[in-house]
């Protein structure tokens, strides 16, 4: 019995090392950042019920929302190219065909109403200082604010697909794509998967031509975007290994939480959409996790085999010995 | 040239030519071993299993890697994880491997300096095993080159940095260990030629060495006691394998090896599949970037003790604590003024030397990760002049011990 204190001696001290140096440690290096749950409790609730085929009528209406932004379900594609767009407003509106989905109901109202403070970054555009941003708030059309409003959140999640027709794919493109590139394809189900730039998925060119003129127009738009941004947003192909689900959900919820007087806005999607954001993100940089899974419990068990016949090799050839 | 006869068989025909039957002997079947030991003398073996395991998936990772800046970071983190069939395995066995050899390196000097496993004859055990400790080193730290992260860069820069030698400003040193003034494509390509075949090469013959050191003075048993090899290799071929005091290498000895070793590879795999998060940085999955500095620097666990040896002090006086706790170790057969080859448990005050020192290596290793601020750089100092104050009072301590 004295190998078995040994082997507790040894291993109280590994795990002590390894607690100190791993828990402990980032404990202290890192402030950790419990998440809301996408709550979204700074935004005022809906009080209004909506009316989609009214907010129909705002959405589409002079000088409202698709005088800038596409809405590809309605057939109608955006205003400008993604390049032109981010020119002229630092980054591309996005589509709002799945807007009414990835967003969050109380964040979409409080965005038309106040995008700088739905956002979160009123340190960035302050109309005072005649910094305004680029998303031109609704001050309504002559009705009741709040009504419009709900009218044209619904008309938003009349057009959506339904939670669950929400793919990773689509979550990510809507909140975040715009802005981040994913430059790793990716397979899954057996479909393959391009990589992602700013301006779409890159498709597959025939010619260097096409191929380049393609890269133009994204270093274009990356150009437009760091100029907006103060530096470009990283790639996110690794992001699932750098960051982690935590951080990764935490950051999108409140991005001033981590880095204050960052340009990032808040993304306000719902927490289901924040999920499908994840599991776009371990498609692409963790996309064996499955195999994984399935390896590692098979290699246990060849394992714990394994060292069954060892011990019992052992306690054969020992038998003599003692 | 020999007298050669026509062989009866395939056996016969390599005996005749390789002397197969008395190598077997020698290296195995009539190599003896103290019966007297516990399963912290299987180290040895568990350490040639994982170098094994990471030579193995070195191979298979070297395959697709791209010592290249523009490539390197893609080529493991896209090429390797993702398009190559369990090439995501290999790089988890690699990695979580990389550290667990660590581990295991260091129960198996603090073995060797409970049981006092480096005196009386093994001192060349124990110098060929700290040169092996320092290849193992190098290799581990040229390896965490190779992936090109932010970690790999920012760790390649400040490690390199050391060479200026403080107020020496050595600059055309660091320069020429780096091939340019920062990490670059000659920066990468040399430590990729370190760490696939220099360092490697040097690793297997030091393994040689220390293997061979072995011999003579025989492997140490749990009591310190002195052993006649023959008289009691007699006894266990004359058939009194119970009362004689060693066993064969093979079978006696190996099948406990095989023993630790499996359940060993239980604790492995469990990490690789599992828990292989805390031997592969977050922080080096972020490409290698020049212009953004980490917000916290710190090395693999393994370095931490000896990074936090150099981080309290003024960068001169850092650097020369930091030179002596890499070389310290070397010195303990000789700082170890004892006659008795005993556990320590047995050796008066150096019974507190060890403990003290254990203890006070784990808490170097902690201070050696948290940021240098407050508490914990006071508590970093004091266990780095603890450090150092153990290692000038050994030979006090020992000297004055009572011979058992």
């Amino acid at each position: 019995m004295k190998e078995l204190f040994i082997l507790a001696v040894v291993t109280f001290f590994t795990l002590l090392t390894y607690w100190l140096v791993e828990p402990f440690a980032h404990s202290q290096m890192h402030k950790h950042i419990e998440s809301e749950g996408f709550a979204y409790k700074d935004l005022p609730a809906l009080t209004k019920k909506g009316d989609a085929a009214r907010g129909k009528e705002l959405v589409m209406g002079a000088g409202a929302c698709a005088g800038c932004h596409g809405i590809k379900v309605e057939g109608m594609p955006a205003p400008m190219d993604p390049v032109t767009a981010a020119q002229s407003y630092g980054v591309n509106p996005p589509d709002l065909s799945n807007a009414g989905v990835v967003f969050d109901p109380k964040f979409l109202a409080a965005l038309i109403k106040n995008p700088a403070h739905a956002l979160m970054v009123e340190h960035k555009f302050d109309p005072a200082k005649g910094q305004m941003h680029p998303m031109t708030q609704f001050y309504g059309a002559g009705g009741d604010l709040d009504q419009e409003v709900a009218d044209m959140v619904a008309y938003l999640q009349s057009i959506a697909p339904k939670a669950e027709e929400l793919t990773p794919v689509m979550a990510f493109e809507t909140a975040c794509g715009r802005c981040h590139a994913i430059h790793y394809p990716y397979v899954k189900e057996g479909e393959a998967y391009p990589a992602w730039t700013q301006i779409g998925e890159k498709p597959a060119f025939k010619k260097k031509q096409n191929a380049l003129a393609f890269e133009q127009k994204v270093l274009d738009y990356q150009d437009a975007l760091t100029k907006y941004m103060g530096t470009l947003p990283p790639d996110l192909s690794m992001y699932i290994r750098s960051r982690g689900e935590h951080h990764i959900k935490t950051f999108m919820e409140n991005p001033q939480n981590y880095l204050k007087g960052t340009a990032m806005p808040r993304v306000g999607v719902t927490a289901e959409a924040a999920d499908k954001v994840i599991e776009h993100l371990e498609d692409v940089g963790d996309s064996k996790r499955h195999e994984r899974a399935s390896v590692g419990a098979n290699v246990m068990i060849y394992i714990f085999i394994f060292a069954i016949f060892a011990i019992l090799w052992k306690k054969e050839v020992w038998r003599d010995l003692h | 040239m020999a007298h050669f006869t026509k062989a009866t068989s395939l056996h016969d025909w390599l005996n005749q030519r390789l002397a197969i039957d008395t190598l077997r002997r020698v290296l195995a079947t009539e190599y003896w071993i103290p019966k007297n030991i516990n399963f912290l003398w299987a180290m040895g073996m568990v350490l040639a299993i994982t170098f094994g395991l990471l030579l193995i998936s070195g191979i298979f990772l070297l395959m697709y890697y791209q010592p290249n800046v523009n490539l390197a970071f893609d080529s493991v983190n896209y090429t390797i994880m993702q398009e190559v069939g369990y090439g995501w395995l290999w790089r988890h066995v690699h990695g979580v491997a990389a550290s667990v050899v660590f581990l295991i390196i260091y129960i198996h000097m603090f073995t060797g300096i409970y049981y006092g496993s480096y005196k009386k004859g093994r001192e060349m055990i124990w110098l060929s095993g700290m040169l092996l400790f320092v290849a193992f080193s190098a290799e581990a730290f040229s390896g965490y080159m190779l992936p090109w992260g932010q970690m790999s860069y920012w760790a390649g820069m400040v490690i390199t940095n050391l060479f200026s030698g403080g107020s020496l400003h050595a600059d055309g040193l660091v320069e020429w260990i780096r091939g340019d003034y920062v990490p670059a494509q000659a920066f990468l390509n040399r430590f990729f030629m370190l760490h696939v075949l220099l360092i490697p090469l040097a690793i297997l013959g030091l393994i040689g060495l220390h293997f061979g050191a072995l011999r003579i003075p025989h492997v140490n048993n749990q009591d310190g006691e002195e052993i006649d090899f023959e008289a009691e290799a007699a006894k266990y071929k004359a058939g009194d394998k119970a009362n004689s005091k060693v066993i064969a290498f093979v079978n006696d000895f190996m099948s406990k090896d095989m023993m630790v070793v499996g359940i060993y590879l239980i604790f492995f795999f469990y990490l690789v599949f599992y828990h292989y998060d805390f031997a592969m940085d977050p922080v080096n999955f972020d490409p290698a970037d020049g212009l953004k500095t980490p917000a916290h620097i710190y090395p693999e666990w393994y370095f931490l003790w000896s990074y936090e040896i150099l981080r309290p002090f003024s960068t001169n006086t850092g650097l020369i604590a930091f030179a002596f706790a890499q070389v310290i170790f070397f010195a303990l057969p000789f700082l170890d003024k004892s006659p008795n080859a005993v556990p320590a448990s047995r050796r008066g005050l150096f019974k507190y030397w060890f403990w003290a020192m254990l203890i006070d290596m784990i808490i170097l290793t902690a201070m050696g990760k948290v940021p240098p601020e407050g508490a914990f750089s006071t508590i970093g100092l004091y266990a780095a002049l603890t450090f150092i104050g153990l290692w000038i009072a050994l030979p006090f301590i020992t000297k004055t011990e009572k011979k058992v």
